[in-house]
């Protein structure tokens, strides 16, 4: 079967408090010269059939629609090679 | 007759009930509405109430904004049904894009619960026309992802044409943009509001009952139509 990975990310211009408490957890436990974290979402999809540019195009249309808020996310459609 | 007002009830609404409550105190007949129905069952309103619909999976409201009550909520809002979001509600509607900008992780990352001091900055809505213009009332505020955010163009413009309906006073709870905690369409029928009317009616189980004009407002509303 084939996987289809959409990830959705903050814009960069929106405020992230998840991320930025993240970052400042890391160096609490040692993990030092990280300058920022954003965090996000990632969504993998199983495909049924095959990853041709209908089945992208389709899935892009999802990701426009639902996966993501396109007013405060971003998104990239790829495919995972198995 | 009496007006029909709708309060929807999603998986996972919280507040529904009390927004009927809130309701027939105002004096109008509460209509429940039920999330796989898409029937309105000829209500002259729509209140979608607060809560955590579908678990607020995804992103708060996102799911919600897909159930079948709301193809039906969508085209009458567009056809000038009159709408009032509140807090989760809010969120939908944003979802929905019957309203800009969006709702995202309070800025403290805290849930906020607290009497919040409120300013009306718009009289002319479906849902605030029984207030007196600048009025400064008190009403409860809960909320994890209640920061209003949009863009610079789109906040500009909503100022522009008077569509921040209101805006947080003394503090800004959750860090929204611009202090809003309120904003209309252009027609002014549908509002989003994140804190909650609906919970101050009664000087009982209340702030007191300065939340009460919203539902007054829409009744006058319907009344004299």
């Amino acid at each position: 079967m084939a996987r289809v990975v959409v990830d959705v990310m903050l814009k960069p211009e929106i405020l992230d408090p998840q991320g930025q408490a993240v970052q400042r957890a890391l160096p609490r436990l040692g993990f030092t010269g990280i300058a920022d974290v954003r965090q996000g979402k990632r969504f993998e999809l199983e495909l049924e059939g095959p990853v041709d540019e209908a089945a992208l195009a389709r899935i892009r249309e999802a990701a426009e629609t639902f996966l993501a808020n396109t007013v405060i996310e971003d998104f990239t459609v790829r495919v995972e090679q198995p | 007759m009496s007006a029909r007002i709708g309060v929807v009830t999603f998986p996972g609404s919280l507040d529904d009930r009390d927004a009927q409550r809130a309701v027939r105190l105002a004096g109008a007949e509460p209509v429940a509405l039920w999330h796989r129905d898409q029937d309105l069952h000829q209500v002259d309103a729509v209140v979608l109430p607060g809560g955590f619909s579908y678990g607020d999976y995804l992103r708060c409201g996102a799911i919600s904004r897909f159930s079948p009550v709301m193809d039906s909520v969508i085209e009458q809002a567009r056809a000038g049904m009159p709408v009032l979001g509140i807090c989760n509600g809010f969120q939908v509607l944003c979802e929905s894009h019957l309203l800009p900008g969006a709702l995202t992780r309070n800025d403290s990352l805290h849930f906020v619960c607290r009497d919040q001091r409120l300013r009306i900055e718009n009289t002319g809505t479906a849902w605030t026309s029984a207030y007196v213009p600048n009025a400064e009332i008190t009403v409860p505020l809960k909320n994890g992802e209640g920061r209003f955010v949009a863009d610079e163009h789109t906040l500009d413009q909503l100022e522009a044409e008077g569509r921040v309906v209101a805006r947080y006073l003394d503090v800004n709870p959750n860090g929204s943009y611009r202090d809003i905690a309120g904003i209309s369409n252009a027609a002014g029928n549908v509002v989003g509001l994140m804190p909650h009317p609906e919970h101050a009616i009664e000087p009982l189980t209340g702030p007191g009952t300065e939340g009460l004009g919203f539902f007054a407002s829409i009744l006058k509303q319907l009344v004299s139509a």
